[in-house]
């Protein structure tokens, strides 16, 4: 049983890679009391009352801005939801700009999702507000890899010595990138599967295991992660057409079985039916994709609890 | 670090205590014990075991973690963050007399988290506060219906009760401790 | 007006000098160079003490800088630019035509001479594009900017753009005996990429520039050079593979020539990782490699595969830089930390010695580019520089000459530093922390 840290260091959560074991455990356990809120008559506890949290995405996002958004709102803080339409050609604004002038109505923390990796640590460096990366660019997507992580443990108990395997686009995911961090750190085996021409070089050097043979990689797995496939990867010339990616690397029914009896599928969202995953694997009954949604919002809780249930500094209580 | 309370005389406490309770709600008609983490949990189940034993009736009983509501988190202070854990309270409590149960009443700030807690719960019929040590020094108007032991303190102490159930022994004490109410 | 420069050590391998010597500089040319120059040789000049500690060398010279003028002067200046270079103890500079509008004609090119005049610091060469507006497709006027006083052709900033327009731009420049500097960079294979691809890139989630996106134009250049007999040098050379193709190159009597950054053989590219997080003033093109390509450079500094230590200045406003690491402008000054890091990482660190040094930052550029410089006979120039190699210097980008501060270093310790720097016998820099060089002060401008 890993320890437990008492508090998280500093005030944003960047990415797993700044996280240890204990203080990744902490989130997960603050995450269980943080799920019971929902099962409540009044699912709103008073912690962040008076705080404000702006979630700030500069990529489009109804999911994990909902998310963030409930769990702002169950825990009493003001919310303020910017989208800011990016595009490369309109220079516009800067991103230090924009998040400076936030800074004017003193929030407590900003959620921020951006399409540069790196956008959120030049933030976090300028910004006396918390930052939370809510995705940067195909860096890291930390909550995502948390609330994956809560789902696993929830259904089988432990991460330690579990094995998992994580199939799709390696290359360009975050949410890869997150996982494959903080599974390693809690001790899992991973192993993950891709086209060559999506597979990020030196993965091994990780402790991942790499193969290009889905088979391999899901067999006696205790729980498979599906990720998302951009329609514009094909475009780029990865792979040549959606049919032989979903022949080839797609999670079908078949494939499920040669998994433990027991194992769990996981896809953060939103799914491409038929192209990374069958209709019937997503929903069929292995399929944990809706729990995952739900303790999404217990794992933004926890993080948001954990980086500003205290005090503004200059309100001692 | 003087003993107050050893295992026998908390035992013989909860017991009065039980019966206190039964005398005042004549019965336990409706009752239910929640008890406040950490240490009023153990505390609310022996008073249900008690109760169960004096009436026949097994009294519902949960657990509450205050954390959330506290009015005194402070970020970055010295000293861990406190840890969230479970509430867990698997009935319903509109309509209930509720005995909250803790073990050391002091500030008052717990009991008035607790209640704004419970608020978000539902509407109890009543609200009836037992604690196992009352060590004075109120900061809001918060009294205890059943009252363990008074133990006037100095604000330089500390009250520290152990528990069986999570220390593996029963007994309260006295510590000297530097600072006031935390 | 004459000058005496006693007891220190001159290193001007060209001379196949290594040792303590006087040297006497008369009005703008070197005079005498001795163990001990008389009293009545020295009659009438100003005589400085500069002692055993200090290093005389023939003036240093980086062929590749960027000296934004004309068009983007919120970053540069000739006269910020050159006044940068005499700091970092560079005599003369050969500044890239990517300006705007590009130095693709003779009159661009007079342009710049004209600030340089006006400015009267270090020497500047301006190189010539090779296609006009560095578009890649037709030849700029080539003989023209030569006329105009152009020393190279380049497209940099870019490739020359395809195999068919380099053989061609080295068929007519060899006319004139003059070299075509590559940036060599495939675009299909670079891509959109910031970084060099490999495992630091993708943990940051940063786009990819693979090291074969310069290896192959690195191969087509040399290729051509054989085919035409003509000259190429490749600009910054970042990749294991590309010094082994130069050497090989080389070996088989290709002309080619070739150069490397400072940050280049000081930095990889894990620095990206820490101390600072996705700092841009890591970002750069190309990018910081990998270890063994480090290594590989270390290794041809010291074999002779490559001829020429030079920064690529690349001066950008504080706008350009504080963004998002895709959206951060590619480069990093290098005038003012060139001889620091040379000292430091290639002397001190043993890869090298003095007399190497000098070949890479003053001889062959100079004979590259066939101008003057690179030796301190006498009747040559009195473009020199005076090294302080155990001097502690500590960079601080804040006082800076240039009017850019876009650099990784600074803040770090380093040993070896500028003492003076003269120009035609003239002091255009003298460092205060150096008690010696104060004698020289007085002349500094």
């Amino acid at each position: 049983m890993s320890e437990t840290a008492s508090r998280l260091r500093g005030k944003d959560l960047l990415g797993i890679a700044d996280l240890d074991a204990a203080e990744i455990t902490l989130i997960l356990d603050t995450a269980e009391a943080m799920k019971e809120v929902a099962s409540r008559p009044i699912k709103k506890v008073p912690t962040l009352r008076g705080k404000t949290v702006i979630n700030l995405f500069f990529e489009p996002s109804t999911r994990t801005r909902t998310s963030f958004e409930i769990a702002e709102k169950r825990l009493s803080a003001d919310t303020l939801n910017i989208a800011i339409a990016t595009s490369s050609v309109v220079k516009g604004e800067t991103l230090i700009d924009t998040a400076l002038n936030l800074e004017a109505i003193a929030p407590a923390i900003m959620v921020v999702r951006h399409s540069s990796s790196g956008a959120c640590h030049l933030l976090a460096r300028t910004c006396r507000a918390g930052i939370v990366n809510a995705g940067d660019g195909t860096h890291e997507h930390p909550t995502q890899g948390l609330l994956d992580a809560f789902t696993i443990r929830e259904r089988k108990g432990r991460i330690a010595g579990l094995k998992v395997a994580i199939v799709g686009d390696l290359l360009h995911s975050r949410v890869f990138r997150s996982n494959v961090l903080l599974l390693t750190k809690l001790g899992a085996e991973v192993w993950a599967c891709g086209p060559p021409t999506l597979t990020p070089p030196g993965l091994e050097q990780l402790g991942v295991h790499v193969t290009t043979r889905v088979d391999e990689a899901v067999d006696q797995a205790d729980a498979v992660m599906m990720l998302r496939i951009q329609l514009e990867r094909m475009q780029g010339g990865f792979f040549p057409s959606l049919r032989e990616y979903f022949t080839v690397f797609g999670m079908t029914p078949e494939r499920v079985r040669l998994a433990k009896p027991d194992a769990i599928v996981m896809h953060p969202g939103p799914m491409n039916r038929g192209v990374e995953i069958a209709s019937e694997v997503a929903d069929g009954p292995a399929s944990v994709i809706l729990d995952q949604v739900t303790n999404g919002v217990a794992v933004r809780m926890a993080v948001l609890y954990l980086l500003a249930g205290g005090g503004e500094n200059e309100a001692a209580a | 670090m003087p003993i107050v309370m050893d295992r026998d005389r908390v035992s013989r406490t909860l017991t009065r205590i039980a019966h206190e309770i039964v005398e005042r709600n004549r019965g336990v008609d409706q009752l239910a014990l929640v008890g406040v983490r950490t240490r009023g949990v153990p505390i609310a189940n022996r008073l249900a075991a008690l109760l169960l034993t004096i009436t026949g009736h097994q009294v519902p009983t949960g657990a509450l973690d205050i954390t959330l509501y506290r009015d005194d988190l402070m970020k970055h202070a010295v000293g861990p963050q406190p840890i969230v854990r479970r509430t867990e309270i698997p009935f319903s409590i509109d309509d209930r007399h509720i005995i909250l149960v803790d073990d050391v009443l002091y500030t008052g700030r717990t009991i008035r988290a607790a209640l704004n807690a419970l608020n978000d719960f539902g509407r109890p019929r009543t609200i009836q506060l037992v604690v196992l040590v009352d060590r004075g020094h109120r900061e809001l108007p918060i009294k205890a219906d059943y009252v363990g032991k008074n133990l006037p303190t100095a604000l330089g102490e500390t009250v520290q009760v152990r528990l069986d159930e999570a220390d593996g022994i029963d007994d309260v004490s006295i510590e000297r401790t530097e600072g006031g109410p935390a | 007006m004459k000058l005496l420069l006693r007891g220190a050590r001159l290193v001007d391998p060209a001379s196949g000098v290594d040792g303590i010597r006087d040297v006497l500089v008369d009005g703008d040319r070197i005079a005498l160079v001795a163990a001990s120059i008389p009293a009545e040789a020295a009659a009438g000049a100003r005589i400085v003490e500069l002692g055993p500690a200090l290093v005389v060398v023939p003036g240093l010279i980086d062929m590749h800088v960027h000296l934004r003028e004309p068009g983007y002067e919120h970053k540069e200046t000739v006269a910020t630019g050159t006044a940068s270079a005499v700091a970092g103890g560079f005599t003369a500079v050969a500044c890239m035509p990517n300006t705007n509008p590009v130095n693709d004609n003779a009159s661009v090119t007079r342009f710049i001479l004209k600030q340089a005049a006006a400015a009267d610091l270090a020497r500047v060469y301006p190189i010539g594009a090779v296609s006009h507006g560095s578009n890649g497709e037709h030849l700029a006027e080539i003989a023209d900017m030569r006329e105009a006083g152009c020393v190279a052709f380049s497209d940099d900033g870019r490739p020359v753009a395809t195999a068919g327009l380099m053989r061609r731009a080295l068929e007519y420049t060899g006319m004139f005996q003059m070299p075509i500097i590559d940036h060599c960079e495939d675009r299909s294979l670079a891509g959109d990429g910031v970084a060099h691809e490999g495992f630091h890139a993708a943990q940051l989630g940063l786009r990819g520039i693979p090291s074969a996106a310069e290896d192959v134009m690195v191969d087509r250049d040399i290729a051509l050079a054989h085919a035409t007999g003509g000259h190429v040098h490749l600009a910054h050379v970042s990749t294991a593979g590309a010094v082994r193709a130069v050497r090989d190159g080389k070996m088989r009597g290709a002309r080619v020539t070739c150069e490397v950054t400072p940050h280049h053989f000081t930095l990889c590219d894990e620095r990206l990782l820490a101390p600072l997080i996705y700092d841009t003033n890591l970002k750069m093109n190309p990018p910081l490699r990998g270890t063994i390509d480090r290594e590989a450079l270390l290794a041809g500094i010291k074999d002779g595969s490559i001829d020429v230590i030079a920064t690529d200045h690349a001066p950008h406003h504080a706008d350009d830089k504080r963004v998002e690491f895709d959206r951060a402008s590619f480069g990093i000054v290098g005038l003012e930390t060139a001889v620091s890091l040379a000292l430091d990482r290639l002397v001190h660190a043993g890869v090298i010695g003095l007399g190497r040094l000098v070949e890479l930052l003053s001889v062959n550029p100079a004979r590259i580019l066939k101008i003057p410089g690179g030796r301190l006979a006498p009747g040559d120039v009195a473009d020199l520089t005076i090294v302080a190699p155990d001097l502690m210097v500590t960079i601080a980008a804040a006082g800076f000459r240039s009017r850019a501060r876009n650099t990784p270093f600074d803040g770090w310790t380093l040993r070896g530093g500028v003492a003076a720097t003269l120009v035609g016998g003239r002091v255009v820099y003298a460092n205060v922390a150096v008690p010696q060089a104060a004698g020289l002060a007085g002349r500094a401008s």
